[in-house]
């Protein structure tokens, strides 16, 4: 595959950053990928925008953060606004319609999904949005088979939530695929 | 002091081999390298650090740590409140002469307010510690003091500090003739001797009521509590369980 | 999923390794960017029957690792920049009583308190010249976690073979990045076991008497041999001398056990060296950014190779003065004011060809940073 270089951002708490490691942890280990996953720290990490970087490829990746991503989610207005200008032309943008108003400035394919609403809709748990949301990224993209990112969660996660996670991947992934051009 | 702590670990029976004397710099620290057990002569103020080192990775040594007044209570006070709190089964002597000797007499945290010294030559506005109350505040589960001149009581108290399961405090009330005694006009080491046998008295002591100016000898707290190296051990069998 | 591949941080690959190594006992205090490291060893010490204490602070925790090691355990720190420079005196100590330990430093942006969530690679002359009066030390890094891994290992069987602290010398991107790390097999990588005295009990041991080969048997404390270890000059007994003949024998084996196998200790990558009339020399995370820019360039035919150091100290300065004999330009990529910069230019037979491509603001140098540098060296302007 070629490189793919992915920007995950939102607000603390929303579990942008875990969605980015469960990415790039199921390319790795289920998908014979590379891929590297950094996170900004720092106040930036309490409140604000929160941003991680995901490169996933086929080849060793060297230089792990990224400059202009193919992919970017952005899960809060501030991150959208702080984050938009450097999506990568003709890249993929991926908002949240309960969370953010987009501007349609950048030359990027534009996809606000209703993720959250969705989620607290059919779920009522927004812990899950972010598998919500790594749905929609894998619909859009088949980046990873989402039997990948099961098992990455069956690890990760204690058995008893297990289910609401992988609705709300299906859940993410409906939505993704239905808009997918 | 040497001879009434090697009183004490003959009376005890143990063996060299199981004794592991730490210290850090100064006068006190010295006393290491005049003993045949396992000897550890660290830097300033981190014996007791050292020691929770040795004593957390092969909890079946005797760890004894002498130190100076200096060593233990001021660059080493941080150390000394920590390892009184976790309550690890070491034995900590603090010599007490109330002055740095080994750079020639500079005022140290146990002083106190009114002293003489090198570097307070207009006397010391610095208050002291007590060596026993703040001991106790910090966890301590064996506070004992006693001085150079009760020889008995000395080897007494070192043994069962030893004997005690648990961080132990031994103070010693110790001359320091050269320095302290000079700029304190406190006479030479026979006349400061003189002076523990006069200034001082058993804990609870009719003596202590009638002149509560004297200071007290004998064993303050003596309590059992969880030690901490047992309890680590308790922590990997718990980690181990399930998992091999 | 294969067994042996994981998706881990930087931090958490070193810890595999020091597991991995054997490391019964660690101490330590939290700091940011090296927390982690305290936090997967408390919860798998103990697993392995190893001991982790968190101290009251860098200083006690240096303390403890040295007493640990004493008694015959294999031992780790880890800390950040502030923590390290607590540890400095204790380090010293180390090195005069000769007591192996493994000191990790993930470094962050300094002076002082400095930038602690960003990466900076500015504590490289501190380690090597930290700790008061003159010494050597050995001093490691690595820009992947395959690396991590190896040189982490390799940390604790330089420690037991010269018998000295030896410092992993990381930094906030490698420590906190995740990517994947295969885990070797047990007996893949070989381990360097304490070389104990074969002297019986009852018969004279001399601690500090080295065998011809410089190395120093020891015996743990707690065991057959009683015998003292102080940080004042000493005698083959541990006992304390400042006879002049004692200082200087004892003083020139501190220094030539590690300065006289600089080959045996040195480990380094290279990345299209031959031929190359650019020559980047960098370590740890800002080698990653250099071997992107190699490897663009190499790809349009230009001739650019990547020297990555994983020794920094012992400096291997004949290797660099060998590598970088034919080069046009040197570029010293480093997250700092240019201290292996300073190095590389006494090492080379032309400095005047060494430039140095940096970035000094909490910001990982990017392959922009280092183009931009080659540009103006070429004269093209940026």
């Amino acid at each position: 595959m070629e490189r793919y270089r992915m920007v995950f951002s939102g607000s603390g708490g929303q579990g942008v950053i875990t969605a980015a490691i469960i990415l790039a942890e199921a390319a790795v280990l289920y998908e014979n990928l590379m891929a590297v996953q950094s996170q900004s720290y720092g106040p930036e990490a309490r409140g604000g925008a929160t941003r991680s970087d995901v490169v996933i490829s086929d080849t060793e990746v060297h230089y792990p953060k990224v400059i202009q991503p193919n992919l970017l989610v952005c899960l809060t207005q501030e991150a959208y606004n702080q984050f938009y200008p450097i999506i990568r032309p003709g890249g993929l943008l991926i908002t949240d319609t309960r969370f953010v108003k987009t501007q349609k400035k950048v030359d990027a394919l534009q996809k606000e999904l209703p993720m959250y609403e969705t989620t607290m809709e059919k779920i009522g748990k927004s812990i899950v949005f972010n598998i919500c949301m790594l749905g929609a990224v894998i619909g859009l993209t088949d980046l990873v088979r989402s039997n990948s990112v099961i098992k990455v969660l069956q690890n990760r996660i204690p058995s008893g939530f297990l289910d609401i996670n992988r609705e709300a991947l299906n859940l993410g992934i409906e939505l993704g695929a239905k808009v997918k051009s | 002091m040497l001879n009434s702590l090697l009183r004490a670990i003959e009376k005890l029976g143990l063996s060299k081999n199981e004794i592991v004397m730490v210290s850090g710099i100064g006068c006190s620290s010295r006393i290491s390298g005049y003993v045949d057990f396992h000897t550890l002569h660290t830097i300033h103020g981190r014996a007791l650090a050292f020691a929770t080192g040795v004593k957390l990775s092969r909890p079946e040594l005797n760890l004894i740590v002498p130190m100076g007044d200096g060593d233990a209570l001021a660059i080493g006070g941080n150390h000394f409140i920590h390892a009184a709190r976790r309550n690890i089964d070491i034995t900590a002597i603090v010599m007490n002469n109330r002055i740095y000797g080994m750079t020639g007499g500079q005022y140290s945290p146990l002083s106190g307010y009114g002293t003489l010294a090198t570097t307070a030559p207009y006397t010391n506005i610095d208050q002291d510690f007590d060596v026993v109350e703040l001991s106790i505040a910090s966890g301590a589960s064996f506070v004992a003091r006693t001085t150079t001149y009760h020889v008995q009581q000395m080897a007494d108290i070192i043994r069962k500090a030893i004997l005690h399961k648990g961080f132990s405090v031994v103070e010693i009330l110790s001359q320091c003739p050269t320095y302290f005694g000079r700029k304190n006009k406190a006479g030479n080491a026979v006349d400061m001797l003189e002076s523990y046998k006069t200034n001082t008295t058993s804990i609870g002591s009719k003596a202590k009521k009638e002149n509560p100016e004297l200071i007290e000898r004998g064993i303050f707290a003596q309590k059992e509590i969880p030690e901490y190296c047992n309890e680590y051990n308790k922590i990997i069998k718990k980690a181990m369980k399930g998992h091999s | 999923m294969k067994k042996n591949i994981k998706f881990v941080q930087g931090n958490e690959a070193c810890v595999e390794a020091a597991l991995y190594a054997g490391l019964d006992f660690f101490a330590g205090y939290p700091i940011t960017p090296s927390t982690e490291i305290a936090e997967h060893l408390a919860y798998r010490l103990p697993r392995v029957g190893g001991k982790f204490i968190q101290m009251e602070d860098e200083i006690a925790s240096m303390c403890a690792i040295i007493g640990a090691s004493l008694t015959g355990n294999k031992v780790m720190t880890a800390t950040s920049g502030p923590g390290f420079s607590l540890m400095q005196e204790a380090l010293g100590y180390a090195i005069m009583t000769e007591i192996p330990c493994v000191i990790v430093n993930v470094q962050r942006g300094g002076p002082s308190t400095g930038l602690p969530t960003h990466m900076s690679q500015g504590d490289v002359n501190q380690v090597r010249w930290g700790t008061h009066g003159d010494h050597a030390i050995i001093a490691l890094s690595a820009s992947n976690h395959q690396d991590v891994f190896a040189m982490t290992v390799d940390a604790f069987n330089l420690a037991e073979t010269y018998r000295t602290p030896v410092v992993l010398l990381f930094d906030e991107v490698i420590g906190h990045m995740r990517e994947r790390l295969f885990m070797p097999e047990k007996g893949e990588i070989p381990l360097v076991k304490r070389l104990r005295t074969s002297v019986k009990e009852g018969v004279d041991y001399h601690p500090y008497l080295p065998r011809e080969d410089g190395r120093l048997p020891m015996s743990d404390f707690g065991g057959v041999h009683r015998y003292n270890v102080t940080g004042l000059f000493h005698d083959m007994w541990g006992f304390p001398s400042d006879n002049q003949k004692v200082v200087h024998e004892l003083l020139r084996h501190l220094v030539d056990k590690i300065n006289n196998n600089v080959d045996q200790i040195t480990k380094f990558k290279e990345f299209y060296l031959e031929s190359a009339e650019t020559i980047l020399i960098s370590y740890g995370s800002s080698a990653r950014s250099s071997l992107h820019v190699v490897e663009n360039l190499r790809s349009r035919g230009e001739q650019i190779g990547l020297l990555e150091l994983q020794t920094l100290w012992p400096f291997p300065s004949h290797i660099i003065k060998e590598k970088c004999a034919k080069a046009k330009y040197v570029i010293v990529v480093e997250m700092n004011m240019g201290q292996i910069h300073q190095s590389v230019r006494g090492a080379v037979d032309r400095p005047e060809r060494v430039f140095l491509a940096n970035r000094i603001d909490g910001v990982f140098i990017t392959p922009m940073d280092i183009r931009n540098v080659m540009r103006l060296i070429q004269g093209k302007g940026v």
